[in-house]
């Protein structure tokens, strides 16, 4: 394997396990704010609770996402130096203020957010969880600002092969940013959503009958109801935006090869064989694909045949990865809406977790971290859809890569990959040893509680 | 100087080199000492980790995040320095990083994971600390030396990276001087102690290897009339090194005064060695390479950047200090309530 392959694995690998935690800190953080205005409002405990356990769980998802990202941040020097060079000019004024006016936004209140409670008066406490859920979803906002003009790029001029920029609106206000950002953003809200009522449905397994339990399942099935119908539409508009701007992406998700067919049918099922260029085993319905694409019966989209250059230069993504990534993350988007709905339709009328049958409980715990799944597979669709450029119809990946040895590559990413796996089976476990813990009966403390000399010998001590 | 400040190809990349500069600077510091922190876990008693931790756990994260500032400002300032260094760098790097990430989970995981497991975790947190302390340290040295690889440069290196380890563990220990109280106080005071030759050394060696490496750097220090302009700093480094000896063993009073002296003491410290440091490098941004003024991006694109940081840094310090503030006295335990 040479360092090209390997960067992009490293790449791809870093990037992955980045974007896990930020998918929840992003909605957990207003979530949180939510759990807290409800207790002021209502002064009710259950709403305390809930947001005790979670704020665990959201301060370790925000450790893993800082120290992620903060590999992120290297990642574009050791192994992407031609992409600073080359379009150092946009990327770069965008990365710093993402660092300016999120990071440490959200890294100087997170402190005051989590220790803070018995320092500050409630209205800055309340202040310091606004603005910690606010720095995340600018953070959000800033990169996927950059993320989405590599996709559709406008505002710049290339001299001598740097792309200099002519105008800010344009480049920050790029086509494919209002589709990607709140496409993003609520696959954070569905990540949480589920993630809330997986470790909420597993407590409840658990005996947990607290009144916190309840609130928040009520509070994930809820969000997760209300998001999913939106997160669908604003997918399909996100994928007509793609049809006009990256064609060949569009193309490469529907295992759609010839551009003069019409119409077009909607491929459910088949094995895009790269070397035959035609779908094996195709399972279709036929004019779906017409009518979703371009809202008529017999329209024509680009096929990727249309992407092969007269001397056999393959200008188009590799079809199955980004076929079968498409297919993965609206799979799950179905589920999730099918689950949601179903749980309202059982829970309705005040019933609340208890008119959920047994089985349903399973599938939200087997269910909590689908938004993984989800939020991943739409990633890679959208990445590798880019593929081969890193800056579409600019900047080509494999100009970009840095001259290292391939073995160094190799073996930074094998350490990565190991640290990577032992963490995210550490943080599974740990959440569910919190929940399980929370399920056993933790005492549960109200802001108002008698603390220090009691809180300090639990803390050094821990219970168990 | 009005000629400097009517061509922005030349006050841009100056500006932009202090403000890298800066918070470097900041980040040294700041992260310096609760990187210290965590090298100093081994010596520490189980509750008395708790309470080393509960002294950083509210700004760690902020602390680091100037590591993120500098090099963002590389990265956008000088972008064809910024592929040269990390490139170099790529091994020591990838190791600091995989230390960050050890310790920076282990805050959150020692105190949520299971009692049985926390060990494990303390560890990680060493342990972290210790990759990342020493990793810094080595890129500090091979910077020196001009970010060649051979047997010399890494022996030197290799020597930077235990110094300036011991250097955070200084700064480390000087802050829990200043934080805690009681016998881990006491503890605190004599790694102090210890930490200090350490420090002495770590700094002498630098000094004595940088103008020696490199000509340029020695003319820079050791002609007529710099030898004589540059000579408060060295001497001011004495003063600081007698006052830390001093107010050491005098250290801790029976009323708790002065125990902020060696913290303060040691960030002026490291400010000198920085600024000596910086003094030797410029106008370089990779040494005897790359100068800032060759290595600067795009005019346009420093100035759409300098218009946020006229205003957004000044916030950025003013809330920081807000929390030093809020966690002012002595470190009590890390509770969410
Ligand atoms: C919980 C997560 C989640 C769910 C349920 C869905 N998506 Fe998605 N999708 C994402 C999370 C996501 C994402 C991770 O956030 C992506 C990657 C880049 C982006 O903008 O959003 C994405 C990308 C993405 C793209 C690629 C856009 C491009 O870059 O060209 C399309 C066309 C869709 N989505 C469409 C859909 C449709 C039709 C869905 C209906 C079920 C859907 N998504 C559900
Ligand atoms: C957060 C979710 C993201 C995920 C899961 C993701 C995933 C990936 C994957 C899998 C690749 C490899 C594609 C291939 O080589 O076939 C890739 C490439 C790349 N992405 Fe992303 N990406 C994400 C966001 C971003 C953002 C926000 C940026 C930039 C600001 C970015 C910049 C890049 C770059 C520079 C590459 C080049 C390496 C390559 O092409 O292999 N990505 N990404
Ligand atoms: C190449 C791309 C990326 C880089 C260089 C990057 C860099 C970073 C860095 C340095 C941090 C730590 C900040 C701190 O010290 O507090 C961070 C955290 C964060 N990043 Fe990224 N990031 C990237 C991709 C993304 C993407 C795609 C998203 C979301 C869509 C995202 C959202 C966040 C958020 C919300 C945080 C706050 C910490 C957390 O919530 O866990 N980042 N990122």
């Amino acid at each position: 394997m040479d360092t090209l392959i390997l960067s992009r694995i490293q790449f791809g690998a870093n990037i992955s396990f980045h974007i896990l935690f930020p998918t929840i800190t992003i909605a957990l953080g207003w979530v949180l704010l939510f759990f807290k205005l409800r207790f002021q409002a209502t002064g009710d405990g259950k709403w305390m609770e809930a947001y005790r356990f979670w704020v665990k769980v959201f301060a370790l998802s925000f450790a893993m996402g800082v120290v992620s990202g903060i590999t992120m941040s290297f990642q574009f020097g050791t192994n992407w130096p031609g992409f600073m060079e080359h379009v150092g000019n946009i990327a770069g004024p965008l990365l710093a203020y993402e660092v300016m006016t999120a990071f440490f936004l959200e890294a100087v209140f997170l402190g005051i957010m989590l220790f803070g409670v018995s320092r500050v008066p409630p209205w800055l406490h309340t202040l310091a969880t606004f603005l910690v859920a606010f720095g995340t979803t600018m953070s959000a906002f800033w990169i996927l600002v950059l993320n989405s003009w590599m996709h559709t790029p406008q505002g710049y001029e290339i001299r001598d092969g740097v792309a200099y920029a002519t105008n800010w609106l344009e480049i920050i206000f790029n086509p494919s940013l209002p589709y990607r950002f709140s496409h993003t953003l609520l696959a954070s809200g569905l990540t949480v959503a589920f993630l809330l009522a997986g470790l909420s449905a597993f407590r409840w397994l658990r005996g947990d009958r607290s009144d916190g339990v309840r609130a928040a399942m009520r509070t994930g099935v809820t969000l997760g109801a209300l998001l999913i119908p939106v997160q669908i539409f604003v997918g399909d508009m996100h994928g007509l935006n793609t049809l006009e701007h990256q064609p060949a992406k569009v193309a490469a998700m529907e295992g759609h090869w010839d551009g003069d067919k019409s119409p077009v049918p909607l491929v459910l099922f088949a094995l895009p064989n790269a070397e035959t260029r035609e779908n094996d085993f195709e399972i279709a319905i036929p004019y779906l694909g017409s009518l979703i694409l371009t809202h008529s019966l017999d329209g024509k989209i680009p096929g990727l045949n249309d992407f092969v250059t007269e001397d056999g230069e393959v200008l188009h993504p590799p079809v199955a990865k980004v076929f079968w990534s498409f297919r993965v993350m609206v799979a799950t988007g179905m589920a999730m809406l099918v689950m949601s709905w179903a749980a309202m339709w059982f829970m309705r009328r005040g019933r609340g977790i208890e008119g959920l049958p047994k089985p349903m409980l399973y599938g939200f715990v087997a269910m909590g971290f689908s938004g993984w799944i989800a939020t991943l597979a739409g990633w890679y669709t959208t990445e590798i859809g880019r593929q081969p450029w890193l800056v579409d119809g600019v900047l080509r990946t494999a100009d970009a890569v840095a001259d290292v040895p391939a073995g160094m590559v190799l073996g930074t990413l094998l350490a990565y990959l190991a640290v990577y796996a032992a963490l995210i089976f550490c943080y599974i476990s740990v959440l569910t040893y919190l929940a399980a813990k929370a399920a056993k009966g933790e005492p549960t403390r109200i802001f108002d509680t008698p603390r220090s000399g009691e809180a300090e010998v639990r803390a050094i001590t821990p219970a168990e | 100087m009005g000629a400097i400040f009517s061509d922005p190809a030349q006050w841009l990349p100056l500006t932009f080199a202090a403000l890298m500069g800066l918070s470097i600077l900041i980040y040294v510091v700041l992260d310096g000492f609760d990187l210290g922190v965590g090298v100093l876990f081994p010596f520490a008693e189980d509750a008395e980790k708790d309470r080393m931790v509960a002294s950083i756990g509210p700004f760690w994260d902020a602390n680091e995040t100037w590591l993120v500032l500098a090099i963002g400002i590389l990265l956008v300032a000088f972008p064809a320095a910024h592929g040269a260094i990390l490139t170099a760098l790529y091994l020591p790097v990838a190791i600091m990083l995989i230390g960050l990430i050890l310790r920076g989970v282990s805050f959150e995981f020692r105190a949520k994971a299971p009692a049985a497991q926390k060990r494990a975790w303390n560890n990680a947190f060493f342990i972290g600390s210790m990759m990342t302390s020493l990793s810094q340290g080595f890129m500090l040295g091979l910077y020196i030396m001009g970010l060649q690889w051979t047997v010399w440069t890494v022996g030197f290196a290799t020597l930077t990276a235990v110094f300036l380890t011991v250097a955070y563990s200084f700064i480390g220990a000087t802050w829990l001087v200043l934080k805690t109280e009681g016998a881990l106080q006491l503890k605190a005071v004599e790694w102090s102690k210890g930490g200090i030759w350490g420090l002495v050394l770590g700094l002498g060696a630098v000094s004595l290897a940088s103008p020696l490496v490199s000509p340029r750097i020695f003319d820079k220090w050791f002609s007529f009339p710099e030898i004589v302009l540059l000579a408060p700093l060295p001497l001011m480094f004495c003063l600081l090194i007698g006052l830390l000896f001093v107010g050491l063993k005098r250290l801790p009073t029976a009323d708790d005064s002065f125990a902020w002296l060696p913290f303060a003491a040691t960030i002026v410290l490291f400010i000198l060695a920085f600024f000596g440091l910086a003094y030797s490098f410029y106008p370089y941004v990779v040494p005897e390479q790359l100068t800032i003024y060759e290595a600067a991006s795009a005019p346009e694109s420093l100035l759409i950047i300098l218009v946020g940081t006229v205003f957004v840094l000044p916030a950025i310090l003013g809330y920081t200090v807000l929390s030093y503030v809020i966690f002012r006295g002595k470190a009590r335990a890390l509770s969410y309530d």
